[in-house]
């Protein structure tokens, strides 16, 4: 089959998936799972296909696979709809493919497969001891209508289709969150979740009115590979604060971006929505609905950066953009050092790294942005994973001793490195990448470009924050990985984890090994000793998606070793301050930090703040304002107050007009005909001789009348 | 000769005197014979208009023929009506017969 | 004051005078002779009008059968009224003005209309040819036989209406009276 035929047929398996599991087998288990992890496979097999043919190809940027059909005809044009592979997607469709694939099979384990069902469990309500989730199937369908919004969005060649993805992905993403709808902490954090990105996407959608209406296209190629739009785009000015059409489209686009990647002050929502079940706080927190956020940004790079050439003063637009992934970078990473909850951690580091990969938009740092999107999606998705595996063998250890501790809370594991060996290593190997360990891991040369990119622009002030931010991002991951794996069991519960089992064991070591090698396809060329070896591939694939092929930076030696630094740096601090934690003892950095460790906690206090902002006023609006003063007190009494001027009047109109005058008429007519009858009708006396006299009577008078008067 | 004017003054008298009979009595009987005075009067009316102004022409003495029927039977029918009325009530008083009164 | 007015005079003085003693009588036997003596009365005044056979006839009918019928029925009535009570009735004041002020409008009546002080005219011909003309007149189709007729059919209605009226009550007769 042709190629762009092959591209269609990629998103169509998990929908088809979705829909025989919600239509017919919601109550096969096996058969659902089977389902969803063979559509998944087809569709990941389609795309390795894809993949292989689209980095063969040369110049794939300016031949890229493509293939649109027209979809919606209004008035005089046709929207089309289409899919499009260049650079950028087929990179993209590789990670969103081998995660995708990695997470369906790890799910089939998580929920316990395999084990009986226990009676005591309720649907909405996580397994107490270890049986099969309820609602196994549920899982699968919506996991799988995930996928195909990822996919979609991926593929689409245009800003419709991918918005579309998009907002899919956002209402999976809020059905998963609160898959556990018994708990009410779920459901606050599912709409929490919708809500915060649905902020975020009103402005988005207002980019994506302002760009059809200014070049009435949202099609990609049209767009963004195009000299002549971009220009007219940045040279019209949007009459707002001064930016050009292109400026602004871009903000508001990025606005979108913030929401969905969960950058400040959007971020609000990701912690929370760890609430959900692992995989789907992998998949959709980790690997890919966030990153389609950085998707977005990198692939509207030329929008944002038109009328831009490299090394000039940053346009506002790049500047707002870089200032908010450097400070949610520095931010996020502040807040994961004192968290105790494995999620959690996992969750702030998230909207850390998203930051960075933001910031990199940012600078103008393409390629390295990308670059980043890529190797993080694999090693997040592994430490959650991992994370997930760890919670498992906690759980497993709380129902064994009866012991009632948080299976999640950190300060409750320790020294599971002998009870779980290949979670541990797989953890260990995906939290060295996150922390940019040298040479081994994919995150160091991805998080490497990013700071050279800075260096070498002259954006120090970014470089300084993002440097920082990568020191922290080291600490606080050593600091999980020693206070969980590392030491003693702190209690009986962990002494008593146990290994998972392979299906979700299985899908680490594979996400380990792209952890490991993923980075190597993008190791600069002037690299001391290394570079040279394997070219830098992913440079040169990457560049032919934009019209201009990026330059690649000169090595520098100071970012380099500011890299170094801060991870080895970090790693080791981390591993210092906790590797003696106790059973029962609090966190280390508790008293020295005081009040600062005690904001860090809390999350400076945001989520309170916006309460207080946005929430509460909200509330009052709603159920003061509109409901009782409003709707109540006048709509419902205008609907009153005409009743009730309806019933006097009515009631006038009865008593004073109808009863008295219109009755009263009748009846008095009636009365007096009656008074009138009763004084007449004596003169009915019934004898014929006096009517015979009346009647000669008149008749003498008549006839007197006519002869006297004679006329 | 007799003039016309005469017979005319005397017929009325008649009449009214039995117009009185008819309504002053009180015995139905008495009513019937102050009817056949009227009659009697517009008979003696009729004859003489006859005579008097058109002798040949016998349409007149036709009329009171046919007066002379119409009293004969309404005499009749009155009087067995009185009897009637007799034998129900046992009174004849033209007063006592009120029933179509209020 | 010719032969004729003084017969006029005194037939009609005698009508009249008979007409007011009928209403006027309290015995009612006494009123129907008296009734008697005015329609022999106005027979006399048909013989002065020179209508013959009006006159018989007036005798024929009124007296032989009215008359007699009314005598008949006075005496079959007889319980109800005794001679000595008020033959008048409480209106008779009423009634009496009436018939005055109808005479007297009928007297003025007749002062106004010209032309009724006349002579008779001179018959031509003899009573005989009157009489055959009259019946000649009751039996021609182009003159007066369907008032005749009419006249017949009503005579008998009233024949059997009167039959009818006056026959007597049924068994069980109220009172057990066999009038």
């Amino acid at each position: 089959m042709q190629l762009e035929t092959l591209t269609w047929l990629i998103p169509l398996p998990p929908i088809l998936a979705f829909g025989l599991i919600v239509l017919f087998f919601n109550r096969n288990n096996r058969l659902s799972h089977s389902i969803a992890v063979g559509a998944m496979l087809i569709s990941w097999a389609l795309a390795m296909i894809v993949f292989a043919n689209a980095i063969t190809t040369e110049h794939l940027g300016e031949h890229p696979i493509a293939s649109s059909i027209p979809w919606l005809p209004i008035g005089e044009t046709t929207l089309r709809i289409g899919v499009l592979i260049d650079p950028l997607g087929a990179v993209s469709l590789f990670f969103v493919a081998w995660t995708c694939l990695a997470i369906f099979i790890y799910s089939i384990g998580y929920h316990n497969f395999g084990k009986p069902r226990d009676p005591e469990d309720r649907a909405g309500l996580p397994p107490r001891a270890g049986g099969i989730d309820p609602m196994y199937a549920r899982f699968f369908a919506f996991i799988s209508l995930f996928a195909f919004g990822m996919l979609t969005l991926v593929l689409s060649d245009n800003l419709l289709l991918l918005f579309i993805g998009w907002e899919i992905m956002g209402l999976c993403s809020y059905l998963l969150i609160g898959f556990w709808y018994g708990k009410e902490s779920a459901r606050k954090a599912m709409i929490k979740a919708f809500i915060t990105t649905r902020v975020g996407d009103v402005f988005m959608l207002l980019g994506l009115a302002y760009l059809y209406s200014a070049t009435g296209t949202l099609n990609f190629r049209e767009i963004l590979f195009n000299e002549h739009v971009l220009e007219m785009l940045a040279s019209t000015s949007s009459g707002f604060l001064g930016l050009s059409a292109a400026g602004l489209i871009g903000i508001l686009l990025f606005f979108g971006t913030v929401g969905k990647s969960a950058q400040w002050p959007l971020h609000v929502w990701l912690p929370d929505a760890m609430e959900g079940p692992t995989p789907v706080s992998a998949m959709i927190h980790a690997a890919t609905m966030v990153s389609a956020g950085v998707y977005l940004v990198v692939r509207f790079f030329p929008l944002l950066a038109a009328g831009w050439h490299h090394g000039e003063a940053l346009t506002p637009t790049l500047t707002l953009v870089a200032f908010i992934g450097a400070f949610t970078a520095l931010f996020a990473a502040t807040i994961a050092v004192a968290q105790n909850d494995v999620k959690r951690v996992l969750a702030y580091s998230t909207i850390s790294q998203l930051g960075y990969m933001v910031a990199a938009v940012g600078i103008g740092a393409y390629v390295a942005a990308a670059f980043h999107l890529i190797t993080h999606a694999f090693f997040k998705a592994l430490l959650f994973l991992g994370s997930g595996s760890v919670i498992h063998g906690m759980e497993h250890g709380v129902h064994h001793t009866h012991e009632h501790v948080d299976p999640q809370d950190m300060l409750n594991m320790g020294g599971l490195r002998n009870k779980m060996p290949v979670t541990f290593w797989t953890f260990l190997i995906g939290g060295f990448a996150l922390s940019g360990f040298p040479l081994l891991t994919a995150g160091f040369w991805s998080k490497d470009e990013i700071l050279a990119d800075a260096f070498a622009n002259g954006h120090l002030a970014v470089f300084i924050v993002l440097a920082l931010a990568a020191l922290l991002t080291a600490f606080y991951t050593m600091r999980q990985i020693t206070l969980t794996f590392l030491g003693k069991p702190r209690t009986s519960a962990a002494e008593h984890a146990h290994e998972s089992v392979w299906t979700m064991t299985f899908p680490l070591v594979v996400l380990a090994v792209f952890a490991v090698a993923a980075g190597w396809v993008g190791i600069p060329e002037d690299f001391p000793l290394l570079g040279g070896i394997i070219p830098n591939w992913f440079h040169e694939f990457l560049g032919g998606t934009l019209l201009e092929h990026p330059e690649l930076i000169e090595f520098n030696p100071v970012p380099l070793l500011t890299s170094l630094v801060v991870a080895l740096g970090g790693l080791f601090l981390g591993w210092q301050v906790y590797r003696d934690v106790k059973a029962g003892e609090p966190d280390p950095l508790e008293r020295p930090l005081g009040s600062v460790y005690t904001l860090l906690k809390n999350k400076y206090y945001f989520d309170e703040l916006y309460d207080l902002i946005f929430i509460r006023p909200a509330y009052w609006l709603a159920e003061t304002f509109v409901s009782i003063w409003v709707d109540r007190g006048v709509i419902d009494g205008f609907l009153h107050a005409v009743g009730r001027a309806s019933l006097r009047l009515g009631s006038f109109l009865r008593n004073a007009i109808d009863l008295p005058i219109v009755n009263g008429m009748a009846d008095a007519f009636s009365q007096g005909v009656k008074r009138v009858g009763h004084g007449i009708r004596i003169i009915q006396t019934g004898r014929v001789q006096g009517y015979l006299i009346l009647g000669t009577f008149f008749a003498g008078l008549l006839l007197a009348y006519f002869l006297l008067f004679q006329p | 000769m007799i003039p016309l004017s005469w017979y005319l003054i005397l017929s009325a008298a008649i009449f009214c005197v039995g117009l009185f009979g008819v309504l002053a009595r009180r015995n139905a009987v008495a009513i019937l014979m102050g009817i056949e005075l009227m009659l009697n009067a517009v008979n003696i009316n009729l004859v003489a208009f006859w005579r008097y102004l058109s002798p040949t022409f016998i349409a007149g003495q036709v009329f009171v023929i046919i007066v002379f029927a119409v009293a004969a039977s309404e005499a009749a029918v009155g009087l067995a009506l009185i009897i009637s009325i007799y034998r129900r009530r046992t009174s004849v008083a033209a007063d006592d017969i009120n029933l179509m009164k209020w | 004051m010719t032969g004729l007015q003084i017969a006029f005079i005194v037939a009609g003085v005698i009508t009249l005078v008979a007409a007011v003693l009928v209403v006027l009588s309290r015995n009612l036997v006494h009123a129907a002779l008296w009734l008697i003596l005015a329609l022999a009365g106005v027979a006399v005044l048909f013989v002065l009008l020179e209508a013959g056979f009006l006159a018989i006839v007036q005798v024929a009918v009124y007296i032989d059968a009215i008359a007699i019928l009314i005598i008949l029925t006075v005496m079959l009535t007889r319980h109800a009224m005794r001679v000595d009570l008020v033959q008048l009735n409480q209106n008779w004041l009423w009634a009496a003005l009436s018939a005055l002020i109808l005479f007297g409008g009928l007297l003025i009546l007749f002062n106004q209309i010209p032309g009724l002080n006349v002579e008779p005219a001179a018959l031509e011909g003899v009573a005989d040819t009157t009489l055959e003309a009259l019946g000649q007149s009751l039996v021609d189709v182009n003159q007066f036989v369907i008032p005749f007729e009419i006249a017949s059919v009503l005579l008998l209605a009233a024949l059997i209406g009167a039959i009818f009226v006056a026959r007597p009550p049924s068994r069980p007769a109220n009172e057990g009276g066999e009038e």
